[in-house]
Order: C-alpha cells, then structure tokens, then sequence
C-alpha cells in the first residue's frame, strides 16, 4: 500500500472517490473547504467558467493513477515488477502476523514474453472472505490500513490494486485471486479486472476451488514488465526482506525464458497468453514445458526464528503531528458533542485539563461544536495545539524488529566475521513515535562470502552495501535522497576504521542494516523510496551508527592486531628453518634434533612477540 | 724524518702480527658460536644472541702511546628477535657456510662470491651485496678473526709498489720462495696481495713515500723518483686497503723505516685516506691494531703549503661534503681530536675555503712537484702527525 507521506507532506494527491468540483483548487488550498468557494462563481451567467464546466468532470482515480503511476512506483517496467512483488508481500507479511501466523510466502515470476511477466504471490495467512475480495484486489484505496494509526508496512490501500490495475492495463490479464480461510472451507477463486471510470471491481470470473493449503491468499498478476539483477530488483529486495524479517520464510524462483530462442517462444506466449486459463502448477508446468524451459528450482530464504513481531498497538493521533487540512477532517468528522470534548478523545496525551486549557488559548468556547469550529476557528486551534506543552505520545506502539532478531537476521543472509545490531529508544519526531535500529556485519577480506544483494564479494575500495527499511519494508529506491543515507554520510566512519571519500558512503566490505519503524513514517514523496530529515530523526540516526561505529572499531583494531601478529608469525617462520638448517650444518646434528629446534624457536619467538593473540 | 712523538714500535712477527689461527680453530670458533645458540634454544630456552663490537668511531679511542684506534668494548649484541630474525638466519647460515665451504676445504671467496652464494638460500638470500658484506664484517668482529684468515679474500687491488725493495714471497703452490725486486719493473709496479704476513724484506731505502694518486705515482715511476730519493713508493688509490695497510705496517716495522704520506689536500685526503692509513678505521675497529701504520706521517699537502708554493689560484672551493666533513672530523674523530697541528690545519683549510690536488703543482711546471715541493719538503720536515 502506499504509505502516507501526502498526508503530513500535502494535503493531498488523490482524494477518495469523492467527485472534486474543479481541477484546481483541490491542488492548491487545504484550508478553505472547496464547495464554498465553488458555488458563487457558479451564478453568474453565461461565460467562460460554464464553457469550462462542460469540460469539468469527475476524475476517476484509475485514471489519475495511470497519469501518475510513477507515484506509486510504476515508472518503468523494471520497477513494475518488482512493485508488484512488493505490493503484494507486504499485504501477506501484514496479515499473517495480524492473524498471528508464521509467514510463509512464496513469490514466483515467470517470464511469459519479452517484457512480459506474471507474478504469483502466495502466503498461507488468513485468507480473505469471499465479499471482500473484489473491493480488496480490485478497488483503489480499499484497505484496513489507512483510517488508523499503527505501525504497518502498508497504509493506503493502493498498492496490490494498483499492481493489478497496472497489470490490466499493459497486458490486459485479469488479477486471478486464490484465497481460503479455514480448512474445511473450499477456496474462492476470483479473476479481476477494475473499472477503471468508476473504480469499482469488476467480476470476471467467479468459482470454487480445491487448494491444498488451509488457509491462504494467492495471486497472480501478469504485466508488462522486465526484469533485472542485482540492485534495486526483485533478489536484492527479497533478501533484504528475509534480514528484516527473520522469522519469515521466502521461497522463490525466476522462469526466465531461454535468452537465444527469446523472439520465438515470446511470439508464441503472446498469441496464448490473454486467453490463457491456467489455474494451477500443473498447467503452467505444461505449458512451460512446451517451450523447452526447465522448471527451476525454488531459492529459499528459511526463516531463522519462530517469534513473531509483537504486534503495535494502534493509537491516536498526537496533536503535534497533525496538519490543518487532517485536523478539519477530523473536526468535521468528529461525533464529539464539543471541541473540548473532541480534543480530549480524538487525540492520545490530551487530557481534558489540557483541552480546557487548547480552548482558552485558541479563544474558543469549549462547548463550540466541532463541524463550527472547523470552518472558522480551525486555524486559530491549530495555532493553540501547537503553542500547548504536551506529554510525547506513547511509545509501546512501535513494534522494533529487535536487536538479537536482526542479528539472526543478517547472520542467515550475510555471510560475515562480524555482526552487530543496535535498538536505540523510541523518541518522537512532530508528535510521532518513531524508532531506530540497525544491525552491521562485516566480512573479513579474502573471506568467501556471500554479500547482501548479490553474490558478489565486497572489498574494501567499495562503498559499503546500504540497507534501508522503513516499517520492515526494505527500500530500494532514492538512496540519496533518504534521511538514512545522509546520516550514514554524516558520520566520520574513519574514526571507526573504515576508508571514506569526503561526502560519501564508508567503503569497505560491510553490509549496513538500518531500520525506521514509526506509525507514520515520513516518506520525501508518495513512492515511498527515501525517508524525510527530520531532525529527531536524523539524530536519532547518527546516535546508532556512532554507537554501532565505536564497536566496530574494537572489533576491527583487534583484528588489525591479529593480522599483524599473523605477518609477524609467517615472517618468523619463514626463516626460524634456515636458522635450524644453519646449526644443523655446522653442529651436524640429526633431522630430529633439527625439528625440535625449530619447535622451540617458533615457541619462542610467538611468546614474545604474539602475546596480543593469547 | 720526523718521527715526532711515534713511541717503540712493535715488532713485525712475534705478538704484533695478527695471531695466524689455523682453519681448525677457526671452525671450532664457529662452532663454539653455534653451540651457544643452540644451548640457549634448547637447553635454556631462551632467545639466543650474538655479541659482536661495534664497527664505528663511537666505539673506538685514540691512544697515542699505542697508536691506533683502539675499540673501547662496546658490544652490540643481536638478540634473536622478529626484527633480526632474517638478520640472524643469515648469520647463521653464513657461518655455516664459512666454516664447511671455506676451512674445512680450505678454499677462498670473495666479497661478491659470498653474496651470489647465498642466491640459493632461497627467502633467505641477500638482496644487495652490502647486506652480505655487513654480515662478513659482523662475523669477523664476532669470531676475532680477520676475514682473510677465514678465506675470504678482498676485491680490490691492495696498492702499488715500486723502489728498492725486495720482497720475499713463495709460491702458492710449491711454497717455495720467490724474491720479488720492486727496482726492477720498467715502467709498471708491483701489485700487493691480499695476504702479506708472510712476507720478508730486503732494503736499502730511506723511507716510505705513500701517495694517493695513481697519476702522481707513475709521474714518480716514470723519473725515477725513487732513485733520486731513495724511498719505496707506494700507491693507495684512494683510501687503503687492508693489505696495503698491513703491507706498509709489515715493511716500516720489519725495517724500520718512516713512512710520510702525500695526499690530496681536502678533507677526504686528512679525514679518510690518512687518518685510516695511520690509525685505521671505525669500520674495522675490530682489526685496527694490526692494519694500520702508526709511523706514518703527512707530508702534503697542507693548507699552508698552498700558501707557501703559491698554489692560491690551483685550488677549488670547498663543496658543502668538503665542508660537512672536515666539521665532522673536527667533531668526531678521536684522532683529529688528539692533535692540535691537525685542528689548526682544518681549520685553516675551513677558513681559506677550498681545496686543493696533488696535481696542482704542475701550476709552475710539470716536475716541479719532483724537482722543488718534495726534497723541500723533505728538507723542511714540516710534517703533520
């Protein structure tokens, strides 16, 4: 889902379903409420604002979303892809761990033309009711996340609909839905497409089916789309996924088509696949056998613990985190009899002194009804809530992966010497509880190792291999622009060891985790990719990498030291023989005596000279 | 000549030669050295060390009475360690090699030889010849025998003689004696070698005329100076060799004759050349005592024979290593420090600011160094000590 960031950035990219009046002011004015101001102009007689209005009409969202699906992170086909996956997972990691399951999901791409991929998602979560499915899969904004605050990885409710929407578009496949909620109940199988003018699902096809699973969720979305190695694709994102979430288990594969035959069977896949009706493995394994294309194996990232996160506490709105326009929303929405009233139960760490003491301020009657107050007084409210000294809000509803779970983490994925992991406290950054955390490892050169991301080995002229997660959700995107990335600049990483060219990444053979986890984490745009600087943040930030820094320096120094006391021994021992083989020539002394020798030197030369090993 | 305050010399054989040791007790030396090491290993299980003298002016004192630099006793001592112990392999195998290669087969090597040898020592080899020669001169001064008694024989020529002089050599092969008659080589000279102990003398000379360079003494040659004189002449080419030292030491002490020295007039001409011809080096502190030449002298040429034969306008400015090392020497050298005459002449020389080549007499005429300088110098005996 997308996640928020509109909401504290904007007012609003794309609001609801409700028709907006105009094109413009939507955009531009948050405070005045529209309809006010788009009545009178609406009197007078005949002139160019009634010619225009002919060409005024409602804007369905679909349509909005395909004029900016780069907000939602469709730009190209590859982030298509790996979108979709993400989309998808994140809705499966959020409900297994609500329904208090153990994540297992499966993610299989399988290439069916050139730029052609279809995506099946599969978890054994809850499952979904029959009802909801349509809406869930097939309705833009249609979730459980958005009208509360806690932490999740989504928020919006556009994500998995916009990926099936994206996919309807570009290949014209419907959104296939695979769901089952109990054992004994026979799963629901729906196929999708949305209507794109009123954004409402449209039912293709409508059945039931056997599954061998007891519960669980499966979809399958096919889209335009290609795919990539390495960074910023589909691998790098599931295996950050498999560190940040240590207790799930990933199972993946990637059915490329054969690279020399591409244009034939693509042509071929073409012609089959809108009509295609493949439901099961089994088919698809047919069918790809057609081609000559050997089925894969599965990659399977094993989950290393069997603790579920703890699942946050959903909270409500602290006044210092809130904007206006959110603040009229919830005047106007509110079934408080009054403003006092209204402050004291819309709000966490708002005591009915305190609101007594808001309305005061505001110089308002705190008896006003709250609708009144949100047309005229609002401004001067916001003004007082901002000017009020608050208790922080509470902090228990942040859900930290945890120290000793990022380091099983890492340990699974990286393959390191040296592994570390800080939790820093919760603090609050404009009234939202926010946490930081982040874990290092650190592979020795000359180590076989396995790096984050890719398969291949770092050495200590590479910038280090960042990983940012916001809410578990690793992103992989606009690393320049994160929060994350600027403290990690921050930081004086030579006092700690590592080589770093002024303004940039450390380098070195490290993987470096780190985690922003918050109810509402504060993104640079709708697309998620980059957290915002705020200064809480950012200080929080550098307090950890500081403290995560100064014990990789311990480490390293000793290491330094062992090393040095390695060379010292090899150098030793390189000539401790030719000093035995000089006594032995003119003492003509035996082999055994000349080995024992040898056995004393090295003994002790390392006595005196590699004490630090010991 | 002027043979100033040169106390009773030694006599040539009996205690003064360097004690002639035989190949057996040199191996058992080594031996002895090796055995040490070898107990503090594994008997004692301790870092075993080497102790030798320190090879440098720091460790040696000038005594007049005795006449040479003599090492006042500072050791160094190399303890196996990670710093030496490549150092200390290489030691080892030297001695090694000394003793199983050199006396036990009575055979020689020089300088070079010994650096290439070791090539098949494998890690253990030498980069540069230096390193090699360090540790020859380190495992003489340990072991208290000179290399050349260990069959390690010198690269360089050890000097020319040429005069009446007869020298009692013997063939290398045969042993027998072979006469050599230095009057009567024509136009060439006879080359010392590298070993000289067993030399005898026969000569009617009155005195040693050491020179430095080569071109001066095949001027000295070509006139017959030697006649005219009635000296042995000898040619250093640069600073001495050993067996030229030791050649020079042998003939002065075996017939009593002074030796008068005539270098280059610069700092290395006093500092270097003389200084180690009369008192040896700190180098070879360790071997002094016999390789040098207590009775020489120098004749020239000094700064104020510049002065006295108007040689002013035949000088070179003194360079900025002219400069540093005649102050170094005032400084550092126990011997320049023991003799007033030899301060006031460098400092004279720092003071006019240059130099000046044996050469320069040629200035008034190409044989006034023959036919006026030196019998007025002889004359005038103005030498320094």
């Amino acid at each position: 889902m997308s996640r928020s960031a509109q909401k504290h950035a904007k007012a609003k990219p794309a609001k609801k379903s409700k028709p907006e009046p105009k094109k413009k002011p939507a955009a531009a004015a948050p405070p005045p409420p529209p309809p006010a101001e788009a009545a009178p102009p609406a009197e007078e007689p005949k002139s160019a604002a009634e010619v225009m209005a002919k060409k005024q009409r409602e804007i369905s969202v679909s349509e909005f979303f395909l004029k900016n699906r780069h907000l939602l992170g469709f730009d190209n086909a590859r982030k298509a892809l790996l979108t979709t996956v993400k989309e998808a997972v994140d809705n499966s990691l959020d409900a297994c761990e609500e329904a208090g399951i153990l994540p297992e999901v499966g993610v299989e791409l399988i290439q069916t033309a050139e730029n052609r991929f279809r995506v099946i998602i599969t978890d054994n979560g809850p499952g979904i009711v029959k009802a909801q499915i349509p809406k869930v899969f097939a309705k833009l904004l249609y979730g459980s996340k958005f009208h509360r605050l806690r932490m999740s990885r989504g928020q919006q409710g556009i994500g998995i609909s916009a990926a099936g929407m994206y996919g309807q578009l570009t290949t014209g496949v419907s959104t296939k839905i695979t769901s089952k909620i109990g054992p004994k109940k026979k799963a629901h199988y729906y196929e999708l497409q949305i209507d794109t003018r009123k954004n409402e699902p449209h039912i293709v096809k409508d059945d039931e089916v056997n599954w061998d699973q007891h519960h669980g969720t499966r979809v399958e979305i096919e889209l335009e789309a290609t795919y990539q190695r390495g960074r910023q694709g589909v691998d790098e994102y599931l295996l950050a996924c498999a560190i940040a979430n240590p207790h799930v288990t990933f199972r993946y594969r990637l059915w490329l088509l054969p690279k020399e035959e591409k244009p034939a069977p693509a042509a071929e896949a073409e012609i089959r696949n809108p009509k295609s009706e493949i439901r099961n493995k089994d088919e698809i394994r047919n069918r790809k056998s057609e081609i000559e294309n050997p089925e894969p194996e599965w990659v399977v990232f094993e989950r290393g613990a069997k603790l579920l996160p703890f699942q946050p506490r959903e909270i409500k709105p602290h006044p210092h985190g809130i904007e206006l326009g959110m603040l009229m929303q919830l005047l106007k929405n509110s079934h408080a009899r009054n403003v006092r009233s209204f402050l004291h139960t819309e709000f966490s760490r708002v005591s009915d002194r305190v609101a007594l003491e808001v309305c005061q301020r505001a110089g308002l009657e705190p008896t006003s009804r709250p609708s009144n107050v949100a047309f005229r007084e609002s401004e001067s409210l916001y003004k007082a809530i901002g000017e009020t000294k608050l208790m922080n809000p509470p902090l228990d509803c942040i859900s930290p992966i945890g120290e000793e779970q990022i380091l099983t983490g890492l340990k699974k994925e990286v393959q390191a010497s040296y592994y570390d992991a800080v939790t820093r406290a919760p603090s609050v950054y404009r009234g939202n509880p926010f946490q930081i955390e982040m874990g290092i490892a650190y592979t020795n050169p000359g180590q076989p190792k396995r790096a984050a991301g890719n398969g291949e080995p770092q050495t200590a002229e590479e910038p280090i291999r960042l990983l940012r997660f916001a809410n578990r959700v690793p992103l992989l995107y606009q690393q320049g622009a994160c929060a994350i990335t600027k403290s990690v600049i921050g930081v004086d990483w030579k006092n700690y060891g590592l080589g770093q060219p002024r303004g940039q990444l450390p380098m070195g053979p490290v993987t470096l985790f780190v985690h922003v986890a918050s109810v509402w984490v504060p993104f640079t745009s709708e697309s998620k990719e980059a957290v915002a600087s705020y200064d809480e943040i950012l200080r929080e930030l550098t307090l950890g990498l500081q403290e995560l820094g100064r014990r990789l320096s311990v480490y390293l120094s000793r290491r330094r030291r062992d090393l040095e006391a390695r060379r010292k021994r090899d150098y030793m021992q390189l000539y401790i023989p030719h000093l035995a083989l000089g006594l032995k020539q003119i003492l003509k002394f035996d082999d055994r005596r000349e080995g024992k020798v040898i056995g004393k030197l090295k003994k002790l030369l390392e006595r005196t000279h590699l004490q630090v090993t010991k | 000549m002027g043979k100033s305050k040169t106390t009773k010399l030694p006599t040539p054989t009996g205690a003064d030669a360097p004690r002639v040791i035989s190949k057996k007790e040199a191996a058992n030396r080594i031996d002895r050295v090796a055995d040490e090491i070898h107990t503090d290993i594994i008997k004692k299980f301790r870092k075993p060390e080497m102790r030798f003298p320190i090879r440098a002016l720091s460790n040696v004192k000038y005594d007049p009475k005795k006449g040479y630099f003599e090492m006042i006793g500072k050791e160094a001592t190399r303890t196996l360690s990670y710093n030496t112990v490549k150092t200390f392999a290489q030691s080892v195998r030297l001695l090694a090699t000394t003793k199983n290669d050199l006396l036990l087969k009575n055979d020689i090597a020089g300088k070079r030889e010994v650096y290439y040898n070791a090539k098949s020592w494998g890690e253990c080899r030498f980069e540069e010849q230096p390193e090699s020669d360090t540790l020859l001169d380190d495992m003489e001064a340990m072991l208290a025998i000179n290399r050349e008694q260990l069959g390690y024989i010198p690269e360089e020529r050890g000097g020319e003689v040429t005069g009446p002089l007869v020298v009692i050599d013997r063939d290398p092969a045969t042993d027998e004696e072979i006469k050599i008659n230095c009057a009567k080589l024509g136009t060439g000279a006879w080359s010392i070698p590298s070993q000289v102990e067993h030399m005898r003398f026969e000569t009617k000379a009155k005195f040693v005329l050491v020179v430095e360079t080569s071109s001066l003494f095949q001027r000295l040659v070509h006139h017959r100076y030697f006649e005219t004189a009635n000296c042995i002449l000898i040619s250093m080419s640069g600073v001495p060799t050993r067996a030229c030292r030791r050649f020079i030491r042998r003939l002065a002490d075996d017939r009593k004759l002074p030796v008068l020295a005539f270098t280059d007039g610069d700092p290395y001409g006093y500092g270097n050349i003389y200084r180690t011809l009369k008192v040896g080096s700190g180098q070879s502190a360790h071997i002094n005592k016999f390789f040098c030449v207590p009775q020489a002298h120098y004749l020239g040429v000094t700064p104020q024979d510049i002065i006295d034969y108007d040689l002013e306008d035949a000088t070179h400015p003194l360079e900025d290593v002219d400069i540093k090392r005649a102050q170094d020497a005032l400084k550092n050298d126990p011997f320049i420090k023991h003799h007033v005459e030899w301060q006031k002449a460098i400092g004279q020389m720092l003071k006019m600011g240059v130099r000046i080549e044996q050469q320069a007499f040629a200035k008034h005429g190409l044989n006034y160094v023959i036919e006026e300088y030196l019998p007025d110098k002889l004359k005038k005996k103005t030498f320094l000590p």
